[in-house]
């Protein structure tokens, strides 16, 4: 019997969260170092997981159940990892205590905040780490309560017009999934939840023996993550949250709560309904390429620092979905290396933003200007992102949109080349903006700025190095998820294979 | 002879007598007065029907019984009137209209 | 010695490194300091792969071929790349320029940058570059090339924009690193299309000496109706094109002179813009076997060279002159190996790197001398004032004009001969190029050193000729624009010496380019005569120039009269910028905002109209449920209450009415009953 790292990982939050609905509002110093000190431990958990963690075996590990839960209904709490949820696991257990730090600055009511924010840290690695549908779906609407609260209250001036998008539109796709969710179970051989189970099952029962109704249930289930991606033309909630949302939220949104949805397909669509996937493969394609063009073309239009961003994630999920459409091994890593990447480099790019806006208090490109001979040092470090951002070879970024690339190119070579102009198109925004931003003539206005503080720098850190690791290591991490990524690959290209 | 007939004219009479005054009069001390009137009708029919039926003695009794009512009636009534006349400084039945919906 | 290979790229990376967190930190700048770690660095990485050459020469030649793998970088089920060095006479010729040039042009910046505040920035930005060129040639497959190829697009972005108040400065870099990017688009587009048609065949890699005993089996494969190799090839050279500013994508190289002179002469002249020759050289397996995109490659190239030439005469400022004649003479680098010449090319690069950072160089002194101006109408009768770098400079336009026995004239020389053998028509267009060269080249000799000062008096009093730490380098790049050129004697040459295989480059390049030799051997007397031709050609170029811009100005100014609309096509460099940013960039720029309207009109306008639909229906059932449902249940209660109220009429109070109604009654039951 092993550690349950994964419920420890969880569920210790809620006891920081408990703590913190304990302490007097007023000591705001100590409701952060609590806060900050529950999510160490998760990390540390996260850390031991990986040592546990058998990169050799391709499926799932570490289980934790099945226990029953709600045995009328043979809902279980059962978790388990394997390379792909792992590498999840990781990152939030990493991004969150950046977030606290990052959220240092908050005054008005540190105490719901904090608490909210633990929570939300609870459910996301809930979602990562549970293999029965039911306990993924709770996990999964759990978040979306706290996240509301934290771009409602804590957020920019039309905050309640965010928050209520943002929740309204997830908890359409939640409906989809919900509905896709019960079919499932009442068309399974001895009504489960049970993901794995699910994924085994030979034969189909009830409608789900008919090929529409499947692709039916496949595009429920894909609306509903293709909105949290977000996908085109699904996309238009993610600008208004992130520019409302306050910084720490913006990076905890890019950096976790994107990669949900295509955590969600890779999990769920692609086990479950192989021959749906492979039926909508070019479909995802398509849309993919919809998002790196199109995101990079809106990206480039934007005047608000952190719209820029916000469509640049866009842009850059649209290469997870190209990737993951392939099929390829090559396809599938990009996929998921691209979203570990783009929740390193994003969460720096959005911390990045929350500096200057927190000294200028506007986030107009145009209102900048020679930024880099005032704050030099913070220049250098949104240099660095920039770069990673936009693909760099060394850095992170590459390695991932190389791979996404190279395995899109085998499946849809055209629809791919056009996507590589996504990389032109990048480049372009990227350093417009620096240019906009940081270089040319000094502005007057901000002349007393001060350059990046050490806390700014303490959450940044970590991110670079990362960044520059995986660049020119990133076996490190393919290692980890390569086995599981090939055995699902093969399945769905065999497929593929057999359908031609 | 005297007839019950007579004897039934003359209470009417007098009932009558009784309802025209306690419908009348403002005076509440005069629609007591006429609360007696019709009450002593009544006691007269009484005593007349268990006359001419034989001496029943029920009948007597019910007169007997009205009488001692009536005296207590008129305790309490005349005491309602008092408080009456502390509460608005009248005795004037059209005057206490407190209870008017 | 091959295990200490590694430390070719990264000792200048670490010494980007140490003098990137020194400018990060913010310290107190000990300029020394500073230079000694960046110097260091190049010199010691130089050291090394001169040691490594030295070991190198002792092999025989099949053996002068050796990976260095570090560790692996990617490997997945097709795609496996290592993070390894390919060292072999080819990238040791590559690490040797980059390594010589760039100590010889670090050195030199000790003297330029003197009075910089970045200082620590700018020699980590140059080390940086040094450490990506490195990875670039030393790379042992296609995505180590590539990683490198970016790194120094990143270099040059850095330094073009070095000093980045100025606006001008900073969209330059960001021209030059677009500009790039559009290249790396096809690059990306060919490494895909070669790595799976590879597989396809069963042979997936990206690793040169694999891919060299592979791509023979794509000769017959096609892709959408072409053939693999050529689309490959041709997707590559595009990518060529970015890095090595030819024809379409060069225009990114003369802006690029707003970076500091020293990084003119190090990334935009000597290394970073041959990339694109080495890519094709160290391919040439593959360009072999794709004749038409030979072809392309070498009417490219000597189109760029004509007409990069031709805009050099019409340029005033003395580092827009030497970027024009950069792009041309890397026109003639794509003509050569264009033509199946890659030694020749590889010479040319090599001869071209040495004169033309001794050009750089000098024309940095030049500014620095006279306070920052470039405009060469504003200079003359400098070669008084600044003798070590008149004289310098002098032997490095002579070498790049080609007169004989300079560097020029053989690497030229043994390209022209090629191309006449392949392709007389190109030769024709690569002989004028040529005479164009001598004829601008000593046109901007003769406006700067000679004549009279045009200078005002304030920068006159301030000519000086430069520090001890800028001329050395000067006078070490002459001396090798005079002797390069020894490298690569021409058989023919050597032959009337008695002296055989005088041609050292190509003997010792051959295991790169081994492989069936086409050409066809038109004897020595051919040979003899075209050299004649073009040493004369160049003779007459550099007569002509310095006539014509010294004693005879008369002339250019009345074809200048005469021809008004030529010339100002050409000065103008024929409005491609125009034509670009017209056409490219501001419709791009249109489609942009179109699309982010679009985005927020439409798209989330279906979004918010979906939520506005659902509030009016929310607002209609909202009405229905208060108006309908609601109004029954007050209804219910409204009677109620109303008839409580018409009832209460009766409450009179008057305790005699209520006896009216009970006499009325009690009559009104009599009556009822009794009658």
């Amino acid at each position: 019997m092993h550690f349950p790292y994964l419920s420890f990982m969880t569920f210790f939050p809620l006891v920081g969260m408990l703590i913190i609905g304990l302490m007097p509002s007023h000591r705001a110093d100590c409701i952060k170092k609590v806060a900050l000190f529950t999510t160490l431990p998760p990390l540390v958990a996260a850390i031991g997981l990986l040592m546990h963690f058998d990169k050799a075996n391709a499926g799932l590990q570490l289980f934790e159940g099945p226990y029953a839960w709600i045995p009328a209904f043979h809902i279980q709490y059962y978790m388990g990892v394997d390379g792909l949820s792992l590498v999840m696991l990781l990152l939030t257990a990493l991004v969150c205590p950046i977030c606290i730090l990052a959220s240092w600055g908050i005054e008005k009511s540190p105490k719901g905040y904090f608490a909210l924010f633990l929570l939300l840290d609870s459910a996301m690695m809930g979602v990562f780490s549970s293999l029965d549908f039911f306990l993924f779906y709770v996990f999964w609407e759990v978040m979306l309560l706290p996240m509301y609260f934290l771009i409602g209250i804590w957020g920019g001036p039309r905050r309640e017009y965010a928050a209520v998008k943002f929740f309204l539109y997830t908890l359409l796709g939640s409906v989809l999934m919900l509905l896709v969710m019960l079919a499932f179970y009442f068309y399974s051989d001895g009504n489960t939840f049970n993901l794995v189970t699910l994924a085994n099952q030979q034969t189909h029962l009830g409608p789900l023996k008919g090929e529409h109704f499947r692709h039916l249930c496949w595009l429920g289930l894909f609306i509903g993550f293709a909105i949290k991606i977000p996908a085109f033309p699904f996309h238009t909630w993610l600008p208004d949250a992130h520019v409302e949302a306050p910084t720490a939220i913006s990076v905890i949104l890019a950096a976790v709560l994107l990669k949900m949805g295509i955590y969600g397909i890779l999990r769920i669509c692609y086990p479950i309904l192989p021959d749906a996937t492979v039926h909508f493969g070019t479909l995802m394609a398509v849309i993919g390429v919809i998002n790196i063009v199109y995101g990079a073309l809106c990206a480039m239009a934007q005047k608000d620092f952190k719209k820029l961003i916000a469509y640049s994630s866009i842009s850059h999920m649209g290469f997870c979905l190209l990737g993951m459409s392939s099929f390829t091994p090559e396809g599938l890593n990009g996929t998921v290396l691209q979203m570990f990447n783009h929740g390193t480099i994003t969460a720096q790019l959005f911390l990045l933003v929350g500096v200057i806006y927190d000294r200028a208090h506007h986030r107009d490109l145009e209102g900048f200007g020679g930024m880099a001979q005032i704050m030099p040092r913070y220049s250098a470090m949104t240099a660095f992102a920039f770069f990673a951002a936009l693909g760099l070879p060394g850095l992170s970024g590459f390695v991932s949109e190389v791979l996404c690339f190279l395995g899109g190119f085998r499946s849809f070579p055209i629809i791919t080349v056009i996507s590589v102009s996504g990389v032109v198109l990048t480049a372009a925004y990227m350093l417009w903006t620096y240019q906009r931003v940081f270089l040319g003539q000094v502005n007057e206005k901000y002349k007393a700025f001060s350059d990046i503080t050490a806390r700014e720098l303490t959450t940044l850190i970590p991110l670079v190095i990362i960044v520059v690791v995986l660049g020119v290591y990133p076996s490190y991490i393919l290692d980890l998820m390569n086995p599981t990524l090939v055995a699902l690959g093969k399945t769905l290209t065999d497929l593929k294979i057999a359908g031609l | 002879m005297a007839t019950l007939q007579s004897y039934l004219m003359v209470t009417a009479i007098l009932f009558g007598l009784g309802l025209f005054v306690v419908t009348t009069r403002r005076n509440a001390v005069g629609v007591l007065m006429g609360v007696e009137l019709i009450l002593n009708a009544a006691s007269i029919n009484f005593v007349a029907f268990a006359h001419f039926r034989g001496n029943d003695v029920a009948g007597n009794m019910f007169s007997i019984f009205i009488i001692v009512l009536a005296a207590a009636e008129a305790a309490v009534a005349l005491a309602l009137v008092i408080s009456l006349f502390r509460q608005f400084g009248t005795i004037d039945v059209e005057e206490a209209t407190t209870l008017k919906g | 010695m091959l295990n200490m290979v590694w430390l070719v790229p990264i000792l200048p990376l670490i010494g980007a490194f140490l003098n990137g967190g020194y400018s990060f930190s913010g310290k107190k700048l000990v300029r020394p300091l500073v230079h000694t770690i960046a110097c260091g660095a190049i010199l010691g990485s130089f050291l090394v792969t001169l040691l490594t050459f030295i070991h190198f020469l002792g092999l025989p030649s099949e053996e002068r071929s050796v990976t260095v793998t570090l560790f692996s970088w990617l490997n997945l089920t097709n795609v496996k790349a290592d993070v390894a060095f390919l060292i072999d006479p080819l990238s040791l010729v590559m690490m040797m320029i980059i390594t010589g040039v760039g100590s010889v042009i670090h050195i030199y910046s000790i003297g330029y940058m003197s009075h910089e505040k970045s200082y620590a920035r700018y020699f980590a930005y140059l080390n940086l570059f040094c450490f990506a060129m490195l990875c670039l040639v030393m790379g042992s497959n296609l995505l180590i090339l590539f990683v490198g190829w970016e790194g120094v697009g990143l270099c040059s972005y850095l330094l073009i924009g070095f000093w980045f108040h100025e606006k001008k400065n900073a969209v330059a870099g960001m021209k030059a690193f677009l500009v790039n990017r559009v290249g790396d688009f096809a690059f990306i587009c060919g490494t895909m299309l070669l790595l799976w048609s590879l597989v396809s065949v069963g042979q997936g890699t990206v690793t040169y000496t694999e891919l060299k005993g592979a791509v023979h089996l794509l000769t017959n494969q096609t892709v959408m109706g072409f053939p693999v190799l050529t689309v490959v090839t041709l997707l590559f050279f595009i990518g060529a094109t970015g890095k090595s500013a030819q024809i379409p994508l060069y225009v990114w190289l003369p802006d690029a002179m707003a970076g500091p002179t020293p990084v003119s002469a190090l990334i935009h002249a000597a290394t970073m813009v041959t990339a694109g020759v080495y890519m094709i050289a160290r391919l040439n397996f593959m360009y072999s076997l794709a004749p038409d995109t030979m072809n392309v490659v070498a009417t490219v190239g000597y189109a760029t060279a004509i007409f990069a030439a031709s805009i050099g005469f019409t340029q005033n400022d003395i580092k827009k002159v030497l970027a024009y004649s950069t792009v041309s003479q890397l026109g003639f680098m794509f003509g050569a190996v264009g033509v199946g010449a890659y030694t020749a090319g590889v010479f040319h690069l090599m001869t071209h790197a040495f004169f033309k950072a001794c050009l750089f160089l000098g024309s940095g002194s030049v500014i620095h001398a006279m306070s920052g101006e470039q405009d060469m109408r504003k200079m003359g009768g400098l070669k008084d004032h600044l003798p070590i770098t008149y004289k310098t400079f002098l032997l490095a336009t002579v070498a790049i004009a080609g007169i004989f026995p300079f560097a020029g004239f053989f690497s030229k020389d043994e390209i022209l001969w090629h191309t006449f053998n392949k392709e007389p028509v190109l030769w024709c267009v690569g002989v004028l190029a040529a005479l164009g060269t001598a004829i601008y080249m000593l046109r901007l000799v003769a406006m700067t050193f000679f004549g009279a000062c045009r200078a005002d008096e304030k920068t006159k009093h301030h000519i000086h000729e430069s520090p001890a730490t800028m001329t050395i380098p000067l006078i070490i790049l002459a001396f090798l624009s005079v002797c390069g050129g020894l490298l690569g004697i021409p058989e023919a040459l050597g032959h009337l010496v008695g002296w055989e295989h005088s041609n050292l480059l190509e003997s010792w390049l051959e295991p790169v380019f081994a492989g069936p030799h086409h050409e066809v051997e038109a004897g020595h007397t051919m040979e003899y005569l075209l050299m004649i031709f073009s040493l004369g050609v160049a003779l007459g170029g550099c007569y002509l120039g310095y006539t014509l811009y010294t004693r005879r100005q008369d002339i250019p100014e009345r074809f200048v009269r005469r021809f008004p609309r030529l010339h100002r096509l050409v000065e103008n460099k024929y409005y491609v910028d125009e034509i670009y940013q017209k056409f490219i960039v501001d419709n791009l720029l249109r489609l942009n905002q179109w699309l982010a309207l679009f985005d927020q009109k439409v798209i989330d306008g279906i979004v918010n109209l979906t939520g506005s639909i659902t509030k009016v229906g929310a607002f209609i059932s909202g009405w229905f449920d208060r108006v309908f449902v609601d109004g029954l249940v007050n209804l219910s209660a409204n009677l109620t209450l109303q008839g409580g109220r018409g009832l209460r009429l009766a409450q009179t109070g008057r305790i005699q009415d209520y006896l009216y109604v009970v006499v009325a009654i009690s009559l009104l039951i009599l009556f009822w009953r009794f009658s």
